[in-house]
C-alpha cells in the first residue's frame, strides 16, 4: 500500500516539495494545494525536477486553489490530475496514510 | 515639498497561503490618504499577486485582486514587476493583469500602472526610496 504526500507550501518560498520529491517513495502519490500548487505549474525553474519526480509518483492539484490564483488547466504541467475536495478525501480514503510537508 | 517621502512597499508573498498580500494592500490604501510619493514592487512569490483571474469562489477566501485596480484612483500608479521572478514562475507580462491609471498632466490619458523592470533597475529604483516597507 502507499502514502499520500500533500505540500501545502510555494515551492519557491520552501524547501518542502523538494524534502517530498526527495524522501517520498515510489508508489506514492503527491498532493499539492494552498501554495502548493504553484509546483505543479509549466515553465518554472522546478519544472523538470516536478516532471522527473512523475516517474515514481502521482502529482494530484487541488482545483479551487488552483482557481483561487488564477492557474488554468493548460498551466499544469502534462500528468497532473486536477481533484476537488470530495476528490481530497477519496485520496486521503484510498492510501494507508498521509504526510504532510510544511 | 520636503515633507513628501518616497514609500515603496515591496511585496514577496503568493496571495492567499498567507495574509501578507492582502495586509500590504489594505496599508497601502490607508498610506494613500497621505499624499506621499507611494511605489509597489513585486518580487519572488509576489508577483502571483497580480496574476489575473483570480477565483476565490471555491476557497472562502475574499477575492482581493480587483482592488489593485483601485490604485491607479489614489495615484498609486508606479508599480514594479522584477523580470526575474516572472521568468522563474513561467510567468510573462501577459498572465497578469493589466492595470490603468488616469494620467492628469496628460489629459487623462489612459497608462498602464505596471511596469516589468530587471533586478538591476529595481535595486536602483529601492536605493531611491526614503522608507522601504516589506510584506
Amino acid at each position: 500500500m502507499s502514502k499520500l504526500h500533500t505540500v501545502n507550501k510555494s515551492p519557491f518560498e520552501k524547501n518542502s516539495l523538494d524534502a517530498c520529491i526527495r524522501l517520498a517513495k515510489e508508489g506514492g502519490a503527491v498532493l499539492l494545494f494552498e501554495d502548493g500548487v504553484y509546483g505543479a505549474t509549466k515553465g518554472t525553474v522546478i519544472s523538470d525536477k516536478v516532471t522527473a519526480a512523475m516517474k515514481g509518483l502521482t502529482f494530484y492539484v487541488l482545483g479551487p486553489d488552483m482557481k483561487a490564483r488564477g492557474i488554468r488547466d493548460d498551466q499544469l504541467l502534462d500528468g497532473v490530475k486536477v481533484v476537488d475536495y470530495g476528490g481530497f478525501v477519496d485520496l486521503v480514503a484510498d492510501h494507508d496514510n498521509v504526510q504532510p510537508w510544511l | 515639498m520636503s515633507d513628501i517621502k518616497k514609500f515603496l512597499y515591496l511585496n514577496r508573498k503568493a496571495p492567499y497561503g498567507t495574509i501578507y498580500a492582502l495586509e500590504s494592500l489594505e496599508v497601502v490604501l490607508i498610506g494613500a490618504a497621505f499624499e506621499q510619493d507611494v511605489s509597489l514592487a513585486f518580487v519572488d512569490d509576489g508577483v502571483y499577486q497580480l496574476v489575473k483571474g483570480q477565483d476565490t469562489s471555491e476557497i472562502g477566501m475574499k477575492n482581493f485582486s480587483p482592488t489593485y485596480n483601485a490604485l491607479g484612483d489614489y495615484d498609486v500608479n508606479k508599480l514594479y514587476v522584477e523580470k526575474e521572478s516572472l521568468e522563474a514562475r513561467g510567468l510573462t507580462e501577459d498572465d497578469l493583469m493589466p492595470l490603468t491609471y488616469e494620467d492628469e498632466d496628460d489629459d487623462w490619458a489612459e497608462k498602464p500602472s505596471i511596469r516589468v523592470v530587471s533586478s538591476a533597475e529595481l535595486a536602483d529604483i529601492m536605493d531611491e526610496q526614503d522608507v522601504v516597507l516589506a510584506f
